[in-house]
């Protein structure tokens, strides 16, 4: 597989300099609106930027809070990821291979969260995990488990939002992989969980990577199912965005200082990880 | 924050309830166009057009009441209300929003409007909001003071320290000599509500008129610390405001006999 993202990779190189002659003449009605649509994204991060209250930024970031609220948002949201990822990624590959009546309304229903106010997320969360849930009367009085109010709880809520980015992203790639070279697995000898964990896994890394790293960005920026879901409790339950909400009501300068925080974090962790995984989808 | 929709179908129920006394005052302002001295109070003759008022998420149900009454009583003009945080709603005017009247849930919010001269006149107090703790329907723990709520095992909710409802509940429980630690330091008073509506916190320390509005959801403890933390919503005409006139009449409406009647029904404390 390798060897082939190599060949492509140099096919790229190799078509450079037509590709550089082909960019010299950008229809105008796609530079503009693209254009256009850059500095819409841009923009406000730029005011952010420019408004920021730079000469008390080191005092807001030492206050220990920060601190503990970003680094339960790093936990938190890569541990989401990684629960994600464990049961999106099967999730995803029963979508695209498996063959079984109502896969549309299946796929249908993975993709509600995205849909869904958050808010409402957090809600559905607790009719179903709470004290009082559907479910978790009986993890309360089984297992002596109460999941709201706890870092368990942000985890959750952050898997219910994000965890749909990676299951279609994942799709997407499964349907689009030859599925030629499991075949050849398996008249090989390979069973199918064999030739999907040799042969599949490899093959659709790149997209199981993006779409670990959208995931990932959402779980980070996770507002409305976590404060409905787990409260807001520092070192708990307080995350990143949480502690930005909150210091927005008295204090817009300190919100923007620790949105700037979290921006930076992420802009770095995205970046590192771009250049290993994400362009290479 | 979420409201389930039984509270507003309460809220319906309870609009419904006073029609009466609104078509009583529809009746009388609209037999005599110029002396409608009937409900607004100093109601003006020329009274028509828009009023745009932005007002404490808090004030929703007594001031959409009240709102219709102006309606009826003044035909021809239209109450748009903007309900929210007082925070958000004072960052919005302060900003340039149009508005013409502003209700604020804290004395502190307000202050932020008249810090860059956007009110007329100096702002009124014009009612009073007392916390309660809210209990679990019947109230199972048996929590009757502050100190009840320390007790181990039992899950509390109260607003975050920058809202104002968590300013006053630190308030009280200073005054108390209590030291709590909740599960949740919820981002509004709805939130702190919610999670004893849908039981998973034992207890919140809310508003009184939380209380009273979550109806049979939610049970509702006095306790004395909260004499200590009475938060004042002061009312103000804004400096920019587009219909100063309407506007003068909505205020007096809210601090009428009429108005103060909406209020305490909602569970507000005279000013």
């Amino acid at each position: 597989m390798t060897s082939l993202d190599k060949t492509g990779a140099a096919d790229t190189l190799a078509g450079r300099p037509r590709r550089a002659r082909a960019r010299a003449g950008v229809p105008l009605p796609l530079l503009l609106p693209a254009l256009l649509g850059l500095a819409f994204l841009v923009l406000p991060l730029v005011a952010l930027l420019i408004r920021a209250p730079w000469r008390s930024l080191p005092e807001q970031l030492t206050s220990t809070e920060v601190w503990q609220a970003l680094q339960l948002s790093l936990v938190c949201a890569t541990s989401a990821t990684a629960l994600s990822l464990v049961v999106g990624v099967p999730l995803a590959w029963l979508l695209a291979r498996a063959d079984f009546p109502g896969r549309g309304l299946v796929r249908a229903l993975v993709t509600l969260p995205l849909v869904l106010p958050p808010v409402v997320g957090g809600v559905a969360l607790l009719l179903a995990l709470g004290r009082n849930g559907v479910v978790g009367r009986w993890l309360d009085s089984w297992f002596g488990i109460t999941l709201p109010f706890t870092t368990a709880g942000v985890i959750l809520a952050e898997t219910f939002v994000a965890m749909p980015f990676l299951v279609i992203s994942v799709e997407g790639t499964l349907r689009a992989a030859d599925r030629r070279y499991e075949e050849a697995a398996q008249t090989l000898g390979a069973s199918r969980f064999t030739a999907f964990r040799r042969v599949t896994l490899p093959l659709i890394a790149p997209g199981i990577a993006a779409g670990a790293v959208l995931a990932w960005a959402r779980a980070l920026g996770e507002f409305g199912a976590t404060i409905t879901f787990a409260g807001n409790f520092p070192g708990r339950t307080q995350t990143m965005p949480l502690a930005v909400y909150l210091a927005l009501q008295n204090d817009p300068a300190a919100a923007i200082a620790l949105s700037l925080v979290l921006l930076a974090v992420s802009v770095a962790v995205l970046a590192g990880l771009r250049d290993r995984w994400v362009t290479a989808s | 924050m979420t409201r389930p929709a039984d509270r507003h179908r309460r809220t319906l129920k309870a609009a419904a309830a006073s029609v009466a006394a609104l078509l009583a005052l529809g009746a009388c302002s609209s037999s005599g166009d110029d002396a409608s001295a009937g409900s607004g109070g100093s109601a003006s003759p020329n009274v028509s057009g828009t009023v745009t008022v932005f007002a404490a998420a808090s004030l929703k149900e007594s001031f959409t009441k009240l709102g219709a009454a102006f309606e009826k009583a003044h035909p021809g003009t239209e109450v748009s209300f903007n309900f929210g945080g007082s925070d958000t709603l004072a960052a919005g005017i302060t900003g340039g929003a149009p508005a013409d009247v502003f209700a604020a849930a804290s004395a502190r919010t307000m202050k932020t409007v008249t810090d860059q001269g956007e009110a007329a006149g100096t702002p009124v107090v014009f009612t009073r909001n007392r916390l309660e703790i809210a209990t679990l329907p019947g109230n199972p723990e048996k929590i009757a003071s502050l100190k009840d709520l320390t007790r181990s095992g039992l899950k509390v909710v109260l607003c975050d320290k920058t809202v104002p409802c968590g300013a006053a509940a630190g308030k009280a429980l200073d005054a108390g000599g209590v030291k709590l630690t909740p599960v949740s330091y919820e981002e509004d008073v709805k939130g702190a509500l919610n999670k004893v509506v849908l039981k998973e916190a034992d207890a919140a320390v809310v508003y009184r008129t939380d209380v009273r509005a979550a109806g049979d959801k939610v049970e509702g403890v006095d306790f004395p610390e909260a004499a200590e933390a009475v938060n004042d919503y002061p009312i103000a005409l804004l400096k920019n405001a587009r219909n100063a006139t309407a506007a003068k009449a909505f205020i007096d409406l809210v601090r009428s006999a009429e108005g103060r009647k909406v209020l305490t029904e909602a569970g507000f404390l005279t000013p």
